[in-house]
């Protein structure tokens, strides 16, 4: 059975229709990407699913749980977790801070708790720092923990994100173009560590990307959206000769060209 | 080296000072340096140990002593110590959550009406039975409550407005302290619940409960010279656990929560952070600490009228709070104690000079310009009439120049 699976959703803006009746199906262990000209609706599919939007129509469940109708922190707390497009970090909090405020519907601290310090919430702090470091690490921050987010660099701030959401210890990992503003062996690195997490720190990656290179390099199957519509599913290598897909690329001249 | 020789030196600064100021009873200049050297005490390199025990011997020791010499600057620290506390309970609000909140005086007069209203004959007017005042015992006891009755107040205003965002929530708060202020302006009528314009006085003092102690010890001490000490320590003692409260909160899950909220909203919706909830949270705790300042705030005045709680308290306390640098604690302290000690000592203090020059009767004559007889000086010169200005032209002057205030919380953290 699938970890994620949607059914007929759609979602209109104004008289936009930014994803219409889209149906795709995840299964655990796997990274998918998700492709697609600009306005495709890719962004949109990711707001759907963790709950910023609500679908106008159809039907998401996740670990065969519908998600329709929950609230952000409800599906973060259910097993998904997202970086953004237009990074979204903490800027005045440490890196630290960021990772562990990812960490907050894993804490289970109460009130009285924190008033009064108790050895087993001290310890449980302890423990969540730890585990912070360690994802800091993973993403290759090591030492950075007291530094203030935004004193980071652009490739070191999409990191952070990166380890902020593994925080959440999400089952599902939402990427939403991990890899822009990167260089080549920047980007190959950040491959090398999707395929590090897979299992061991999450059960599956969705992400959108624009570079081609990363797709095709680590996908395990690709989906791609235009204007809403999902046109085409499966190994790279058929999407990359499916003929929808070559047309809703035409005229681009190459895969990463952008729509005006 | 400086690690060791800094005590040292600060010492000496100390107690320099504080003879200064035993000297010079009169002089402001005494009292504000010697009232700096807890900044010093910020600032220097040292121990975590010396400067808690230097300001344990500051504030326990020196400043009780110095008060015993001129009850005036014990007045000044106990008001110090109130708008200290209201600025941590609204810097949690504006400083973390990050919610423009220009109602804040509103829990602050709440609290103060709730000990008011019992504490004093004002209740027996709807309750039958003649039994108010309460004993002063009962003082601790609202006390606590007022911590309930702010929190909840927070939570019911909070409920319908927190889904606003920024301006619009910042209007709502302004007008709910109005509200509560033409509230207790006219719930004198048709049941007299507040007594309106005129106020409500005596209000029962906290109980002299150690008295029996300090006899034993043979000291005679007048209630007039007690009470004063007495609020020194009661709000010096709230002001340290606000100060231990807001500490534990802000490094624990929730204080991320309620900074992460400030920072970006939906991020941290994202990453699972229940945001009105945390919100909730954040509005409750500070109202509840204005709160329970405000029960020691009635019980310190004695006499308590809607005067007190206008929209200018609101402003001036968020004024400390971004003056000292919001969403930090040490700013807040500093921001309270600077607005405070402008507007009571410095402003006051040269105007007294200015009185002073005037009835001096001296002539200064400048080249040029001629003389100009002293006792000539316009009454509307006095500073302390231009309170508002100064104030105004120093936020004006620190948003231009410090926009994240004197004391911006540290990015740095000590673990
Ligand atoms: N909140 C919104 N209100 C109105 N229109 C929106 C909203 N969010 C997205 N859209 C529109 O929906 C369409 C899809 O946008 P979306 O951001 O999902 O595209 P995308 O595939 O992520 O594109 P890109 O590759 O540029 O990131 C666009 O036309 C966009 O303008
Ligand atoms: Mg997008």
């Amino acid at each position: 059975m699938a970890l994620l699976e949607l059914r007929g959703v759609s979602k209109r803006f104004g008289g936009l229709q930014a994803l219409a009746r889209v149906d795709i199906e995840l299964e655990d262990g796997v990274i998918a990407s998700l492709i697609g000209p600009n306005g495709a609706g890719k962004t949109t599919l990711f707001n759907t699913l963790t709950g910023l939007y609500q679908p106008d129509e159809g039907e998401i469940r996740f670990q065969n749980r519908s998600l329709i109708g929950l609230k952000p922190e409800q599906i973060t707390g259910a097993g998904i977790s997202r970086t953004f497009q237009n990074i979204r970090l903490f800027s005045h909090m440490t890196v630290l801070d960021n990772v562990l405020v990812g960490m907050h519907s894993r804490l289970d601290t109460k009130l009285w708790q924190i008033f009064l310090s108790t050895q087993k919430y001290q310890a449980r702090e302890k423990a969540a720092q730890r585990r912070a470091i360690e994802l800091i690490e993973l993403a290759g921050l090591s030492g950075r923990e007291n530094e203030w987010a935004h004193q980071l660099s652009y490739g070191e701030q999409r990191r952070l994100e990166i380890a902020r959401a593994l925080a959440a210890a999400p089952k599902l990992l939402l990427l939403d173009e991990p890899s822009a503003g990167m260089n080549t062996s920047e980007a190959q690195s950040l491959m090398a560590l999707f395929k590090e997490l897979i299992g061991r720190y999450v059960q599956a990656i969705l992400l959108i990307e624009h570079n081609m290179r990363v797709v095709m390099g680590i996908s395990d199957r690709v989906h791609v959206l235009d204007y809403g519509e999902k046109i085409a599913e499966g190994h790279p290598d058929e999407v990359r000769q499916d003929p929808r897909v070559i047309e809703a690329y035409l005229g681009q001249g190459v895969w990463t060209a952008r729509r005006p | 080296m400086t690690r060791s020789l800094a005590p040292i030196g600060l010492l000496g600064y100390i107690f320099g000072s504080f003879l200064l100021a035993i000297l010079y009873p009169q002089s402001v200049l005494a009292f504000l340096l010697f009232e700096a050297s807890l900044l010093l005490l910020y600032y220097i390199p040292a121990h975590a140990k010396v400067k808690s025990t230097l300001a344990a011997l500051v504030l326990i020791v020196l400043m009780p002593l110095l008060g015993t010499i001129n009850g005036y600057y014990l007045e000044v620290a106990i008001q110090i110590g109130i708008y200290a506390a209201l600025a941590l309970g609204l810097n949690i609000v504006v400083g973390f959550v990050g919610l423009l909140n220009l109602g804040f005086v509103a829990f602050y007069a709440i609290g103060a009406y709730l000990w008011a209203i019992f504490g004093s004959p004002q209740a027996n007017e709807f309750i039958a039975g003649g039994v108010f005042p309460l004993a002063p015992y009962w003082f601790f006891i609202f006390l606590l409550l007022s911590i309930g009755v702010g929190a909840l107040t927070g939570l019911v205003l909070g409920l319908p407005v927190l889904r606003l965002r920024g301006d619009y929530l910042a209007v709502v708060t302004l007008g709910f302290a109005e509200v509560v202020r033409a509230l207790v302006n006219n719930l004198d009528k048709p049941v007299n619940l507040t007594n309106g314009p005129r106020g409500i006085s005596p209000i029962v003092k906290p109980p002299l409960f150690f008295r029996p102690v300090l006899e034993f010890f043979g000291l005679e001490i007048t209630d007039a010279k007690l009470y004063p000490l007495y609020f020194y320590f009661l709000v010096l003692l709230v002001v340290c656990v606000i100060i231990l409260v807001t500490r534990r909160l802000e490094s624990s899950r929730i204080g991320r929560a309620w900074k992460a909220i400030r920072e970006d909203e939906i991020a941290a919706a994202a990453m699972g952070v229940p945001v009105v909830r945390m919100k909730l949270l954040g509005f409750a705790v500070g109202a509840s600490f204005a709160s329970a300042v405000g029960v020691l705030f009635a019980a310190k005045q004695v006499f308590i009228n809607p005067e007190s709680f206008t929209f200018m308290e609101s402003i001036g306390v968020l004024a400390m709070v971004i003056l000292g640098g919001m969403g930090s604690i040490p700013g807040a302290i500093l921001g309270a104690t600077g607005v405070t000690i402008l507007n009571l000592q410095l402003l006051k203090g040269l105007s007294l000079w200015l009185n002073g020059l005037r009835q001096s009767g001296a002539v200064l004559t400048l080249p040029l310009l001629g003389s100009y007889s002293l006792s000539q000086i316009p009454v509307q010169f006095e500073p302390a009439k231009y309170e508002r200005m100064v104030f105004g032209l120093i936020l004006i002057l620190m948003m231009i120049f410090r926009p994240q205030g004197i004391l911006p919380p540290k990015q740095e953290r000590k673990r």
